[in-house]
């Protein structure tokens, strides 16, 4: 006697390809999750200790990224400005607004303001400013358009496969070393060939090596 | 571990039967026992590796479940959020996330040694020696590398306290203002009042004092440490009338004889002494190579100096003296000797040979009568001027200390002394023990003592007050030939209310506030007549030094008359004790140095304990194997200590030593070890014979690394005579094996390190600096024992030749960079592959602990994280860790990286500015501490950089080149400068 009926057979096959399917699916959402702003915190703005606006001080005001992150050409640390960098204008332009108390505190008390990191890379992961911007990678091809941010959220996913689509192919995103820091930057059209030029000619050897970044 | 009793003559005959040289690397390797065979086939000791707890089946599946899920949960989480907490006001030069340089120096037994401190966003990270300074030029001891630890050690005293209460600078100064007015009204002004220090060679320190005392003329100013000079002082007062410094010119010297010198560590310039001699030891193909200078040693007990020498001879401390006066006698000085020695003859003939070239050394530890012989000598062979100079002492109130200590002592007991102001120092731990300082002591009505740590003799003064560290405060001091260096702070004092010497002198002069910079700055400006002294001062403290303040050469003859010099009783059979400082914790005052407590010690491998050492003779003559427990007794006196069988101690010679055994040196130093200086009385000398070792019931577990991953009797370590070496001199060549890889071509840069084991003398400093530099963690004495250590350079050390006077070599091994890895080709996650530059790299933050490579790894330099080793909780100890390099947990592999983050940073300065990396701009860590400069690092495509050339260099070879794995780290084989006459003369007696 025939236990179960021959249908159960296809049915078998099913179950076996959806369960393949599932692991799948469970798959593929947790790479979307880990890829989704929940986990890298791409896109979301932090709450500051001042409600500081880069898309008035660097968009509106035009002040250079420089003035302020002044180490980014010469150390890996691109530089958060001591309160006294604030205090030369502030000092003199919204010298009692509410807003600027806190920077008014610290200068007066001497006590650090302290902001949250934006950026934040893992602590095996070690970034250096200096060389990326030497070798023509602009400011907002990481940062986005910090210009047009009233709060400052990080723009990129700062995954490890984000680093390599550019330490693979740079030409897709290098620029001519006068053009990083500007805000307004717009690609050309032949990029990929302008980019293979600049390449050559600032000679940018793109390490994969795992050393490059851990260590 | 294997019985060393029975195994002895086969040992014996196997050694001496053997043609060429043999080389070992301890008394069980050479006994083969089982248990070692053993041992030694275990990639770690037996219960290392596995998992002590019972583990059921179904425990297992449960912790794999929650493991499995939290691998699927851990992709999820989420950064912590982090603060950024710039300056308020930013200094002019800092450039956030680049380090900055400050030269400073550091003191030991007084003497200088000038450093450049790695400063990161103002935090001290790291030592490196100043290549401005004579006696550093470039190189650090690994007191040096450790000063770091010290500093940031949690258990540094943090207040100041009255009888063990918490009190204040100012209730003290009170006190001490009311006390110190009483002193003034005596009719003698401060005839109760005495100051106890350290050695002092600190200019503007000792003016301060003797600005003190000029106020107070009653009273008395005592030096004593225990590691003093007084043999070294008291035989030039023997030989020339006066204390005199003895300078050596180890560059200059054709033929050098060791009297019981570990020149190279126990000595003030003792790093500059290592740079000059092996310079003169770098035997490279097309050079002349006839010029290397010959060492001979004769010591009781194997030092380092004794490992690196060409003719080692084990001697009965006490026998020694009397070698010198026959050396002496065969000069033609100081009368006839009845000694007789086979060696004599020869030496006699090598040192006239040699005249105007050659130096006599007299150990530290040895008795005057030596030092003045040591003098005679070289007067007689010419040397004085040429490469022995003097000079006046550097230190700037030159007393006998122990004589010195004992007036205190005497002082106090008479009840004379109502006033006592220790400044550094422990005598309560480090004094004779005869002298009882602790109940010398209870008879003073006030003790004050100025210590970085609340140690044993805080507790018995009444009050304590803390010590700046000497990053932390102003000072100046000068270096073994006179050279002054200023002494600069790298960071303000972590704990509020420390204070310096220069404050506490100020506040017994009745000043509450004083600038220790402002002290140090006026004294040099009274000194010196210069226009712009701003300027002037500005560059000292740049440079490290200050000009033209070495010591003048002094014209002194020593006299060459005898009469009276004798070593004691002249006795051969009973045993003598010899007492020396440790190689690590010095004379105590590093024992809560975790770094240096997990250190090695250069020949024995012992880690965080002290031993007696004792000869393979005297071992088995007394039944003893190693752990075994004796009971050393010396004068009424009586301690139990381990035993550690030493190859190559004299045959009635028993070591230990000191620094070990504190009660109050913090939570790393307490109760490690034994207290020597129990059998270090007044009247015993450094060597005392009349000793009695009993075995006493008890096995003493010790933690010693050297059996920890032998390369099983292949050819690893490599020696030649010069003789042989100048008739033939290339290595043997490896046919070239082919891969079953393509192989890859190294475009760019291809590192590479050369390591010549003809300058390597076994000091240790690489392995501190590697461990400074990388974070490396300290794991305790029962992981050790498991051979757990986690040190990415070792030094191995082996024997050659037989139990009772082997030739002892070194060879430092960090990782070999292979370019046919075979860790690589196991990593299940690929956590560790090779970079463009053939760098084998190591990804922490991939690793997940499967150990595959450290079981493939033919070498055995790859160390894993068994625990969270690392102190992620101590706030002081985050401040010291370096912040380019990632801090491992738990469950990762880590290893030598050729300090990939100093050639990121290299690569990356010169990619800035459009050139190639220079050779030499890279530095390993190892490489910049080394005062041997044995370590080399560089581009190997670069055919002119220092390392191609050596590693064109004939004596150049690879370790286990046999197994193809192309290893980037090479050595130079060793080559010893034998003197013919001496080695036939051995042949001939066996």
């Amino acid at each position: 006697m025939q236990i179960f009926h021959p249908s159960t057979n296809t049915l078998s096959k099913f179950s076996i390809l959806g369960g393949l399917f599932i692991i799948a699916a469970l798959g593929w959402a947790l790479a979307g999750v880990n890829r989704s702003p929940y986990v890298t915190q791409s896109k979301i703005a932090k709450e500051q200790p001042v409600q500081f606006s880069h898309k008035h001080h660097a968009g509106d005001c035009g002040i250079d990224c420089r003035y302020c992150h002044t180490s980014v050409e010469t150390s890996s640390f691109a530089g958060i400005p001591p309160t006294r960098t604030c205090m030369n204008c502030h000092s003199q332009l919204w010298a009692t607004s509410p807003y600027l108390e806190p920077v008014r505190e610290s200068f007066r008390t001497g006590k650090s303001l302290e902001w949250v990191r934006v950026n934040d890379l893992p602590d095996f992961v070690y970034f250096n400013h200096s060389i990326h911007i030497h070798k023509g990678v602009g400011c907002d091809t990481c940062h986005g358009k910090v210009n047009q941010m009233p709060l400052m959220w990080q723009d990129a996913s700062l995954a490890m496969e984000w680093c390599l689509n550019c330490h693979r192919h740079p030409e897709k995103y290098v620029r001519d070393r006068k053009e990083v820091f500007n805000m307004n930057y717009n690609p050309p059209p032949d990029q990929n060939q302008k980019g293979r030029e600049i390449v050559k000619e600032y000679r940018i050897r793109s390490f994969t090596d795992c050393s490059t970044c851990h260590r | 571990m294997s019985n060393i009793r029975e195994i002895n003559p086969e040992l014996k005959n196997k050694l001496d039967t053997a043609s060429g040289p043999q080389y070992w690397r301890s008394l069980q390797e050479i006994a083969g026992s089982e248990e070692f065979q053993e041992y030694l086939h275990r990639e770690f000791p037996e219960n290392a590796s596995e998992w002590i707890d019972p583990v059921s089946r179904r425990n297992f599946l449960k912790i794999m479940g929650a493991s499995l899920a939290l691998a699927g949960l851990t992709a999820c989480t989420k950064q912590p959020e982090e603060k950024i907490v710039p300056y308020v006001r930013q200094p002019e030069e800092l450039i956030p996330g680049r380090p900055l340089f400050y030269a400073t120096a550091m003191t030991i037994g007084g003497y200088a040694n000038g450093l450049l401190m790695e400063n990161q966003m103002g935090r001290p990270i790291k030592a490196e020696g100043n290549p401005d300074h004579p006696a550093s030029l470039g190189a650090t001891d690994v007191f040096g590398q450790a000063s770091i630890l010290s500093m940031y050690d949690p258990d540094r005293s943090q207040s100041t306290t009255n009888i063990g209460n918490i009190s204040s600078w100012t209730e003290f100064f009170q006190i001490l203002n009311l006390r110190m007015k009483i002193e003034k009204q005596r009719p003698s002004p401060g005839s109760g009042f005495r100051l106890l220090t350290e050695t002092i060679t600190s200019p503007s320190l000792a003016n301060q004092i003797r600005e003190l005392l000029k106020t107070l003329p009653g009273a008395k100013w005592h030096q004593y440490e225990s590691l003093n000079r007084d043999n070294a002082m008291e035989g030039a007062r023997l030989a020339f009338g006066e204390p005199v410094e003895t300078l050596y010119k180890l560059d200059q010297a054709d033929v050098v004889l060791s009297l019981d010198a570990d020149f190279m560590s126990h000595n003030p310039g003792h790093l500059r002494y290592i740079r000059d001699f092996i310079s003169r030891r770098k035997v490279r193909s097309g050079a002349d190579n006839s010029k290397m200078s010959r060492l001979y040693v004769l010591e009781s007990t194997p030092s380092i100096t004794g490992a690196v020498s060409d003719h080692r001879l084990p001697l009965r401390s006490t026998h020694i003296l009397e070698f010198a006066k026959a050396i002496a006698a065969g000069l033609g000085i100081g009368g006839s000797s009845t000694y007789s020695h086979p060696w004599v003859a020869p030496l006699v003939r090598d040192l006239q040979a040699h005249k105007g070239a050659s130096i006599v050394i007299a150990g530290e530890y040895q008795p005057p009568e030596l030092h003045a012989i040591a003098h005679a000598i070289n007067g007689a062979l010419g040397n004085n001027g040429k490469t022995v100079i003097y000079t006046d002492p550097v230190a700037a109130e030159v007393v006998n200390q122990q004589n010195s200590l004992r007036q205190l002592i005497t002082d106090m007991h008479s009840g004379t002394v109502d006033t006592l102001v220790i400044l550094g120092g422990n005598p309560v731990y480090n004094a004779p023990s005869d002298f009882n300082v602790a109940d010398a002591l209870s008879k003073v009505s006030l003790r004050i003592h100025l210590s970085m740590d609340h140690n044993e003799t805080s507790n018995l003064c009444h009050w304590h007050i803390p010590e700046t560290h000497f990053l932390e405060s102003w000072g100046d001091a000068r270096a073994f030939d006179g050279t002054v260096s200023l002494i600069q702070p790298l960071i303000a004092p972590l704990y509020e209310g420390s204070k310096s010497a220069y404050e506490i002198i100020a506040a017994l002069n009745g000043i509450s506030a004083t600038k220790p910079h402002d002290m140090v700055h006026d004294y040099w400006k009274s000194q010196t007549s210069q226009a712009d002294f701003e300027r002037f001062w500005e560059k000292a403290l740049h440079d490290g030094v200050v000009p033209n303040t070495a010591s003048a050469v002094k014209n002194v003859t020593a006299k060459t008359n005898f009469t009276g010099y004798t070593a004691g009783p002249k006795e051969d059979s009973s045993f003598e004790l010899i007492v020396r400082p440790d190689y690590n914790t010095y004379d105590g005052r590093f024992a809560n140095n975790g770094w240096l407590q997990e250190l090695p010690r250069p020949l024995t491998k012992i880690t965080w304990d002290n031993v007696a050492l004792i000869s393979p003779t005297a071992a088995k003559k007394l039944e003893l194997e190693n752990e075994d427990v004796v009971e050393l007794k010396l004068n009424n006196h009586a301690v139990k200590a381990p035993v550690w069988i030493m190859p190559g101690q004299a045959e009635n010679s028993v070591t230990i030593h000191l620094g070990y055994g504190r009660k109050l040196a913090g939570h790393v130093g307490n109760n490690v070890g034994f207290n020597a200086y129990q059998l270090h009385t007044s009247n015993s000398t450094w060597n005392t014979p009349g000793l009695s070792v009993t075995k006493v019931s008890g096995h003493y577990p010790l933690s010693t690394t050297q059996e920890h991953h032998v390369m099983e009797g292949r050819d690893i370590v490599r020696s030649h005579s010069l003789e042989e070496y100048l008739k033939h001199p290339h290595e043997k060549e490896h046919e070239e094996l082919t891969s079953l890889y393509p192989p890859y071509e190294y475009k760019g840069y291809a590192w590479g390190m050369a390591i010549d084991l003809n300058s390597c003398v076994g000091c240790n400093a690489c392995v501190v600096a590697c461990v400074a530099e990388n974070n490396i963690p300290v794991v305790g004495k029962s992981e050790v024992k498991r051979g757990r250590e986690m040190h990415w350079i070792r030094i191995d050390r082996y024997f050659e030749g037989s139990m009772d006077a082997p030739r002892i070599h070194h060879q430092p091994v960090p990782c070999m960079q292979c370019e046919n890895a075979p860790c690589e080709l196991v990593c299940p996650v690929n956590a560790t592959n090779h970079s463009s530059e053939g760098l084998n790299d190591m990804v922490y933050n991939r690793c997940v602990g499967t150990r595959y490579c450290s079981n493939n790894c033919p070498y055995k330099v790859r160390r894993f994280n068994f625990f969270l080793y690392s102190d992620l909780k101590t706030p002081s100890i985050q401040l010291g860790r370096n912040p380019d390099v990632t801090v491992r947990t738990r469950g990762v592999m880590e290893k030598c990286t050729y300090c990939v983050q100093r050639i990121n940073q290299a690569r990356i300065d010169s990619e800035k500015e459009d050139r190639k990396i220079k050779d030499g701009e890279i530095v390993t860590a190892c490489q910049q501490a080394c005062p041997a400069e044995a370590i080399v690092f560089g581009d190997i495509n670069d055919k002119e950089s220092k390392v191609s050339k050596l590693k064109a260099d004939q004596l150049n070879y690879a370790l286990l080149e046999e197994l193809n794995t192309k290893p980037r780290t090479t050595y130079l084989a060793n080559v010893r400068n034998l003197n013919p006459e001496i080695t036939t003369k051995a042949q001939n007696e066996h």
